[in-house]
């Protein structure tokens, strides 16, 4: 079941094409990386999923319905470029805002207490903004983007400006956003946190989106035949019919090796294997980072691109 | 429509709070109170200082009791005492002056004189002489021995003043002063290009603010853009509106407390009867005519004086500044949120400025010739193209014009607004979001079309 479905989106700016018939699936309930070079049309279509911008053609679908007025209150967008009024109190604006997205004064008021104490800035209710520091204010933006327990979220890089600390915080508050039900759209450049995250992702390119799907899937399909083992102690490791190895490194009392299994080799069989040389700690297969696959798909796109 | 009103209660809460805004609101009417006053406190109040004046006649006692004695000056007569010695004395016996009447004054004009080591004020001089020429003119009337003098005085006395009356298409008559039009006309037209120019720029600078601290996106992932910019819009609007009814109702007030302290206590009547005697026209009654004549002819002239201020079309002037500052700020505000949103700093707001300033500047300028000659057919055009009409038409206002003139101009005015709010809000919808790249018109000519 997907919450927010975009078929054959296009977007023609005056000299350039920022979306090209862009197809995206986003599943209930889910955190959805929306990866992609700069200027690869991301904030495009937040802003069309927003109501920001409309498009050429094509269609966007929220719960099945075309985006119309009513969606605005469904969504709460954290866009990349974002600020605050400096001159205006904090309480006074997070209720301006809030309402802006039709909730009551009152409601307001009683929500807005209740995040502002969760995240421990209720102090700051009667500061004015421009007092306040750059991360301070990204907490603020924060909470009024979820104030109004929108259906879909949408993220422009929510982390940057945040110590690591507040950074956690946030994480930790997105995950149970969506544990409580919120679907989640995540934009970003930080490829750790979508690792961290995201259960889906799109990966836009050019103003089309090249690869798509469930996180886990994607980086086994990526993953080749490279596998890591650790060790306790330092078993001498070498070089056999079963797998070239790659790498060996020792810190710790562990030792870690990685190497690339041969073709038509069963897994079972190198775990035989590396069991008969010491006490075996853990075996993985080695996962490519999605930092590689995005340079990697992005490349290729290049490549093929100039052809 | 809520979030509109939300966004319009912003605008206009986070104004109207402003320090700024509140000593503005307060002493500009103090400002304008002065300028009514002023003059007048001038010309009324020169020397109030309290006189005493010696009266010496040579020989005779013909003018015994002739001058009488007024508010801030009493006559003693002393009759006929040595002038020599009163000369040397009369400062020590705390007169003013000493009055000196020769005999031969009946044939010599120049036989009296007022001694006195300062400058008496002219209008003392005329009182005293008129005083005295009228007792001469007795004496030789009398020495006709004409029977029943008393009564064909009486029945031949006549009065002449010439007022200026104007008369509009239904005939109906008004006292009017050239004077009181041209400072309202200066005044009406030189408030509105503030005022237009003021807010105008505080809805660019609004605008602005908000895309330079890039708060704009957020909020139009609630509303419409064209929402957000009538709400500030409108919300300015209602600032000025506020800030114009303070003022006004604060200046009537500082105007009539400054009245009562000025003008005699029974100022009202006497307002009424010279209201009615215009009205009437000729026919003016009794009783007018004989509080009219109970009072000092100097306290007269500065109660015609406000009168003619009072006659002033104040309702049709006050409506169609109204109208005028509605519809014109509206319009200029618009083409200033489209700049607002199309630049990206401050300094690059210089090159739309100019063209926006060229029209409001030309209308004051014949906004200022129209006082010259109000019905000049310049004047009549400026105050038709809507983007002068608002200050060339308060300075004809004043001066009288057919009311349809007034309702065209503003119906052009309004229609005129309709169109640049919707180029306006196709400007602002893309220029908000629009950064880093100068624009240029070319550039906003696509975003009209796009």
């Amino acid at each position: 079941m997907s919450l927010l479905v975009a078929e054959e989106v296009v977007k023609q700016y005056s000299n350039h094409l920022a979306l090209d018939r862009l197809n995206m699936s986003v599943p209930n309930k889910s955190i959805y990386g929306l990866l992609g070079p700069n200027g690869a049309g991301k904030t495009t279509l937040l802003r069309i999923i927003n109501q920001i911008t409309a498009p050429d053609s094509g269609r966007v679908l929220l719960d099945g319905a075309k985006l119309g007025p009513h969606s605005l209150t469904k969504i709460g967008y954290l866009p990349e470029e974002r600020g605050l009024y400096k001159k205006m109190k904090v309480g006074e604006q997070a209720i301006y805002l809030a309402r802006l997205k039709g909730l009551s004064r009152h409601e307001a008021i009683r929500r807005l207490r209740y995040w502002f104490k969760k995240l421990e800035i209720i102090e700051w209710w009667d500061k004015k903004v421009e007092e306040l520091s750059k991360g301070m204010q990204q907490k603020i933006q924060f909470v009024t983007t979820v104030l109004h327990e929108p259906e879909l979220l949408i993220f422009d890089e929510p982390f940057s400006g945040f110590d690591p600390i507040n950074a956690r915080t946030l994480k930790e508050e997105i995950l149970s956003l969506r544990d409580k039900g919120a679907t989640i759209i995540f934009s970003t450049h930080n490829m750790e946190s979508v690792e961290e995250l995201c259960d889906h992702i799109t990966l836009i390119d050019r103003a089309r989106s090249i690869l798509e799907g469930n996180i886990e899937t994607i980086r086994n399909q990526w993953a080749g035949n490279e596998y890591i083992v650790r060790y306790s102690g330092d078993p001498e490791m070498k070089e056999n019919a079963l797998f070239n190895l790659l790498e060996t490194r020792r810190e710790n009392g562990y030792t870690d090796i990685r190497f690339n299994a041969k073709e038509n080799m069963q897994v079972n069989d190198i775990i035989k294997e590396v069991i008969s040389k010491g006490e075996m700690v853990s075996f993985n297969p080695a996962l490519p980072s999605m930092n590689e696959i995005f340079i990697r798909v992005v490349e290729a796109n290049k490549e093929q691109k100039s052809k | 429509m809520s979030k509109i009103s939300t966004i319009i209660n912003r605008e206009y809460i986070t104004r109207v709070r402003k320090k700024s805004f509140i000593i503005m609101t307060l002493l500009a009417p103090v400002l304008f109170a002065a300028m009514v006053f002023v003059p007048v406190l001038i010309m009324s109040n020169d020397d109030k200082d309290f006189k005493k004046i010696a009266v010496v006649e040579d020989g005779t006692d013909l003018f015994k009791d002739v001058l009488k004695d007024r508010a801030d000056v009493t006559f003693e007569y002393l009759g006929d005492v040595d002038i020599n010695t009163m000369k040397s004395t009369y400062a020590e016996a705390g007169y003013y002056g000493v009055l000196y009447i020769s005999p031969v004054v009946v044939n010599v004009p120049e036989a009296v004189q007022l001694i006195s080591t300062k400058q008496p004020p002219m209008e003392l001089l005329q009182y005293i002489e008129r005083s005295l020429e009228k007792k001469i003119e007795d004496e030789k009337l009398a020495g006709y021995n004409i029977e029943n003098l008393d009564q064909i005085m009486k029945s031949i006395a006549t009065d002449v003043r010439v007022q200026t009356i104007r008369i509009d298409d239904k005939g109906e008559a008004k006292e009017t002063n050239t004077g009181i039009a041209m400072g309202l006309a200066y005044g009406g037209a030189l408030i509105m290009y503030m005022i237009v120019l003021l807010f105008g720029v505080q809805v660019m600078r609004g605008v602005f603010e908000e895309k330079n601290n890039r708060i704009v996106e957020v909020i139009i992932s609630s509303v419409k853009p064209f929402e957000l910019m009538m709400g500030k819009i409108i919300g300015i609007a209602l600032v000025g509106l506020t800030q114009f009814f303070v003022w006004i109702l604060l200046t009537v007030a500082i105007v009539m407390v400054g009245k009562s302290m000025i003008m005699p206590e029974n100022s009202t009547e006497i307002a009424q009867a010279m209201t009615q005697s215009v009205m009437q026209q000729g026919t003016a009654n009794d009783q007018a005519a004989e509080i009219m004549a109970s009072i000092p002819e100097e306290q007269q002239e500065f109660m015609k004086l406000f009168t003619s201020f009072m006659n002033v079309p104040w309702g049709l002037i006050l409506i169609s500044f109204l109208f005028y500052f509605v519809f014109g700020y509206l319009l200029y505000a618009s083409i200033f949120a489209a700049v607002g949103s199309a630049v990206d700093s401050e300094s690059d707001t210089q090159q739309f400025m100019f063209p926006i300033m060229l029209p409001i500047i030309l209308g004051l300028f014949v906004a200022m010739g129209t006082m010259e000659n109000p019905e000049s057919s310049l004047s009549f055009w400026f105050s038709m193209i809507p983007f002068t009409s608002p200050i060339v038409m308060m300075a004809r206002i004043p001066f009288d014009v057919p009311v349809w003139e007034v309702a065209l101009s503003i119906a052009i005015l309004a229609a005129t607004f309709v169109g640049f709010v919707y180029i306006a809000g196709k400007i602002y919808r893309v220029g908000i979001l629009m950064y880093g790249k100068k624009v240029t018109y070319k550039e906003m000519w696509k975003w009209i079309r796009y």
